[in-house]
């Protein structure tokens, strides 16, 4: 007994340490039974293999999985086993069993040879790693598992998702595992009353990977046939001559079928004219005569009859094949149920992504509206409340944004230097406003078509000096860090904090001006001046004080209108062109003399603008056009804008 | 209107008479064009160039719009800020037809050496595919329909402009928009067909426009020197005809109704006049002869793109008729004539440079700031513009009317007749 024993433990001794390893540990066994395909590592073959570890259910599964991705699977030359290993040096290993994870020892490592799977297996092994990722105690590897599956899902991923599903307890994951759960089961399940619910669970996301799931189900194939079949999967019948099949790819269809024979292109139809040219006729025709296409079907009808080239179909032969077939395309992405299933459930997706576009597409226009509410606001005052026309308004609102550009050159830090600008470029703008005032605008009250012209002059020389000192490149406005990004509402609905920015700024003018002409000495001062300046002169007010003052407040407003829109869009000399007739439109529009009247004006024109923008998205040019087009018909049925000033003020 | 009815009765001066500028001004200008024949290099000496003969024939017809312009706001008080989009519509229609016509020859040529004879499919879409390669289409847009048809299209350069400022003046007449609200709608309009043509799917090839314009048609062996003073001559010739007709229109009776309805349009609506009747009458043919005006621009140039039609044109036209002296005939002609022959010299480089030491003064940067200065000046100082030279020069102010304020507008000029 103890000679056995001690044999026994000598044996052991010298077969150590190789042949320390259980090779009837279940996990061995596994691997034995594959070992010929295992080490063949080919991608064709080694699938059974690794479903095998992944179906085991044996723990120890996931090590080897993950050491086999890793190359560091190694297997005896003479036993045939598995370990996995650590290279110690260059020819020495220490090696591990996969039962136990226990060292077995060091061993040179001529007598192992290394598994080298290539990408395609690492691949799938790491497809079926995922499963024991997903059940992994750390949140974190789960939560990789997950957006492993979500890029790119397989099969056998669902089975394992929907045990880990069941035992998560995390709720943000356990949504996220059900929501991938139900996208599986519509790619990957096999009974179809499963596949519809969980299709119809998701009526109404608007998430894109559901639609990116359920497009695939709505595949079709366009075939045809003498008649309409009667079967469920016939999706829809398609006219030929309309938008969804043109004739020519009617008859294309019906000719690689092998119904009918092909047609001839006008260019090879030439060529093989051209080419059967035999004394100047074709087949017995004069070349001369072939100035027509009707002409040259004869020509090549009767080089068709010497046997010379092939017989083509006409005209009249394919307009009869076109009508006598159906045209109908059929489902092929999933059986006839199921396909509806997900054109329902799809249709209500789109219904909501409407509504929500028709919400993004609002808030697109409330930012516009607001862009154009601040380059008008202080058109509002010039014009609006004085009467005075400035087209030179643009060229503050340019020197606003210049002014912005400018500061930014000298301070680097950009909130800094946009919290310095906009009280800087008031005060430039508002004492350019005030010169301007002074040295032209004064002579030329109750001229309003010499304010004008003078004002062109005065909006061209601007223009010209910016472009000569700042050149004619786009200058950029750089927003700070917390301007960047957006509001995202969901998928469809977001808005950039900048945008956000603008139409708060918008109500903040907007407040001001209430502020300052309803509740201020100065407003009350503007108002009567503007509705009788001799009245308000009599009273003590100076108007030429006040008219200076309100010209500047009007100019500074549009100063820092500019660095806000220079922000949003590039600095280039000519941005306040781009903005003068959009601000008069939106003054115009909105009635003259009445801040109320500006605002709905800007909302109308912004609206007005993206809403011919999404029904033409290509072309922004286009909907400038239009919304120009509608403003001066829209002017035609209320000359004096939307809120028409009545009474005295109007005469004013 | 009607002016057989309104002068019968008595027998009116001859035109030359009531309105002796016309004879100076023809006389002039018949001096002028013989000047320039002899000295042109297709007819004459050859002592000036033919792209400088181009220019002065250019320089004709800005003329002649600048003519229509002063019609329309120095006559009528219509401050038009689109004038210059009816001037480039005409030369587009007929940049149409030259461009259609002179690449069917070269497509028809180039299909001629080919084995069978083309047929007219194969023809179209060569000519298609030259024209519209440049805005990545092949077949003719629409608005081509006719570009085959010389005639059609020169009913086009009237019929487009006109037809378009008919129904525009119509809707903004009928709503009563006047004053400087009417020229920012003009200046809307004029924006809006500029961004319509820059579109590539306009029909008139995008921002490339039409080009080759200089090349008439079956005339290759015509040099450019001939050519240039035709149309030097055609140039002339119309704004001959031109000043003749407009001075024919404010001369009578009813002339004197547009300036009233200058100086105090609700006065003239009260008398009975259908005040929105004359302004659209203006309007419309002023639009006509700016774009024949453009008709003859354009092929002398050689090229049109939408550029020409954006709203600062039509303000340059505004600027040289102010510059010129609004509310007299020959002071549009003057003013377009000298503005736009500065321009050239100060923009081509020729202008020497100013070096102040620190700085200098180029001015091709700085020629647009001088004029925009210049325009203010000119508005704020000289109301009259050059044309008020003349008054000086022939001794003859305007009456004093003691400080007496004649209509709303006290910046527009007003006739001497208005005092009568």
């Amino acid at each position: 007994m103890l000679n056995w024993v001690r044999l026994c433990v000598a044996l052991i001794c010298l077969a150590a340490p190789a042949n320390a390893q259980n090779a009837e540990a279940p996990i061995q066994q596994v691997l034995q039974e594959h070992a010929e395909i295992i080490a063949k590592s080919s991608r064709q073959t080694i699938g059974p293999a690794i479903d095998a570890l992944a179906a085991s259910g044996l723990p120890e599964a996931r090590l080897v999985l993950a050491k086999w991705q890793n190359k560091e699977m190694w297997q005896n030359e003479e036993t045939g086993l598995f370990v996995y290993a650590e290279e110690v040096d260059r020819d020495t290993l220490r090696i591990f069993d996969f039962a136990d994870s226990s060292e077995i020892g060091e061993v040179p490592d001529d007598d192992y040879d290394q598994l080298k799977p290539n990408s395609g297996i690492r691949g799938m092994i790491g497809a079926a790693l995922v499963q024991f990722q997903l059940t992994d105690p750390d949140a974190k590897m789960r939560r990789q598992a997950l957006a492993a599956i979500e890029r790119d899902a397989d099969a056998s991923h669902l089975p394992a998702l929907r045990k880990a599903a069941e035992a998560e307890e995390h709720p943000g994951l356990a949504a996220r595992m059900d929501r991938l759960e139900r996208l599986l089961t519509i790619r990957f399940e096999e009974d179809e009353s499963t596949r519809i619910a969980a299709i119809e669970s998701f009526r109404g996301d608007l998430g894109v990977d559901v639609r990116a799931t359920l497009n695939p189900l709505l595949a079709t194939r366009l075939e045809t046939a003498s008649e309409l079949p009667d079967s469920a999967d016939v999706a829809r019948e398609l006219d030929p001559g309309s938008d969804a099949l043109s004739r020519e790819a009617a008859y294309d269809l019906l000719v690689s079928e092998g119904i009918n024979r092909p047609r001839i292109s006008r260019a090879d139809k030439r060529a093989a004219l051209v080419a059967n040219i035999e004394d100047g006729s074709v087949a017995g025709v004069q070349v001369a005569t072939l100035d027509s296409e009707s002409a040259r079907d004869m020509a090549y009808a009767a080089l068709a009859e010497t046997g010379v080239v092939q017989p083509v179909a006409t005209e009249a032969e394919v307009d009869a094949a076109i009508d006598s077939q159906v045209f109908f395309e059929r489902y092929i992405g999933a059986p006839p149920e199921i396909a509806l299933a997900a054109a329902a459930v799809l249709q209500s997706i789109e219904n909501k992504v409407t509504v929500n576009q028709a919400l993004d597409l609002g808030l697109d226009a409330l930012s516009l509206a607001s862009i154009y509410f601040l380059a008008a606001i202080g058109l509002a005052i010039t014009f609006g409340v004085m009467g005075v026309i400035n087209m030179a308004h643009g060229e503050f609102i340019m020197m606003g944004a210049y002014t912005g550009y400018v500061v930014q050159q000298i301070v680097p830090d950009y909130t800094l230097s946009i919290i310095l600008a906009l009280p800087l470029a008031f005060a430039i703008t508002f004492g350019a406003g005030v010169a301007m005032e002074r040295l032209v605008i004064r002579w030329l009250y109750h001229r309003p078509l010499e304010t004008l012209l003078a004002t062109f002059g005065i909006s061209i020389a601007l223009q010209q000096i910016a472009k000569n000192i700042f050149g004619t490149q786009a200058r950029p406005l750089t927003s700070p860090d917390w301007l960047d990004g957006s509001l995202v509402f969901n998928d469809i609905v977001a808005i950039s904090y900048i945008r956000i920015a603008i139409f708060v700024l918008a109500l903040l003018f907007l407040a001001m001006f209430l502020l300052v002409m309803n509740r201020t000495r100065l407003g009350l001062e503007v108002r009567a001046v503007t509705q009788n300046p001799r009245m308000a002169a009599s009273m003590g007010i100076n108007p030429d004080r006040i008219n200076m003052l309100t010209f500047g407040f009007g100019s500074g407003i549009a100063g820092i209108a500019g660095v806000a829109i220079g922000l949003y869009a590039k600095v280039t000399s000519e941005m306040g062109a781009d903005y003068i007739v959009q601000s008069f439109m939106t003054v115009v529009v909105g009635g003259v003399g009445n801040i109320w009247g500006t605002l709905l004006g800007a909302t109308l024109v912004g609206s007005v603008q993206k809403g011919i923008e999404w029904l033409n998205p290509s072309n922004t040019l286009a909907a400038q056009t239009y919304m120009i087009l509608f403003i001066i018909l829209f002017i035609q049925f209320r000359p004096r804008g939307i809120i028409a000033l009545k009474g005295r003020a109007a005469e004013a | 209107m009607s002016e057989s009815t309104l002068s019968a009765g008595h027998v009116r001066t001859p035109l030359a008479l009531r309105f002796p500028s016309v004879l100076v001004f023809l006389a002039v200008l018949g001096l002028f064009t013989l000047g320039v024949t002899i000295l042109s290099e297709g007819f004459g000496i050859g002592a000036i160039s033919t792209s400088f003969v181009k220019t002065l024939g250019k320089t004709l017809c800005l003329c002649l719009v600048a003519l229509a312009m002063d019609l329309v706001w120095g006559y009528c008080g219509i401050l038009s800020l689109g004038h210059m989009a009816f001037f480039g519509l005409g030369g587009y229609a007929i940049g149409m037809w030259l461009m259609y016509e002179r690449t069917r020859l070269i497509v028809v040529d180039s299909l001629a050496a080919s084995e069978l004879p083309p047929t007219a499919q194969e023809i179209s879409d060569g000519i298609a595919t030259q024209i519209f390669g440049v805005v990545g289409a092949s077949e003719f847009p629409p608005v081509w329909a006719f570009a085959h048809s010389l005639p059609i299209q020169l009913a086009f350069v009237v019929l487009v402009p006109g037809l378009l400022a008919l129904v525009f003046g119509w809707l903004a007449f009928r709503s009563r928009v006047t004053g400087v609200y009417l020229s920012i709608l003009t200046q809307a309009m004029t924006l809006a067909l500029s961004l319509y043509l820059f579109q590539n799917d306009s029909g008139l090839r995008g921002n490339n426009g039409l080009s080759g314009l200089q090349n008439l048609p079956g005339l290759d062996a015509v040099p450019q020197a001939t050519v240039s003073v035709w149309f030097f001559w055609g140039s002339a010739f119309a704004l001959g005809a031109g000043y003749v007709l407009c001075a024919w229109i404010v001369s009578g009776k009813f002339g004197s109704v547009i300036r009233a309805i200058r100086d105090d349009e609700a006065r003239v609506r009260f008398l009975g006049y259908p005040v929105e009747a004359f302004k659209l009458f203006v309007f419309t043919l002023t639009a006509i002869i700016a774009g024949i005006a453009g008709a003859l621009y354009y092929p002398q140039a050689g090229i049109i793109n939408p550029t020409e039609i954006a709203p600062i044109a039509s303000i340059y036209l505004a600027v040289w008729v102010a510059i010129g002296g609004r509310g007299r005939l020959y002071g549009a002609v003057i003013g377009a004539a000298f503005v736009s022959l500065l321009s050239t010299w100060f923009t081509g480089g020729q202008a020497p440079d100013i070096n102040l030491g620190f700085y200098r003064i180029q001015w091709v940067d700085w020629w647009t700031v001088l004029l925009g200065l210049s325009f203010v000046l000119v508005t704020l100082f000289a109301p009259k513009g050059i044309g008020g030279l003349v008054d000086i020069i022939i001794d003859r102010t305007t009456p004093n009317r003691h400080g007496a304020d004649l209509g709303p507008d006290q910046g527009a000029l007003r006739e001497r007749e208005a005092d009568k």
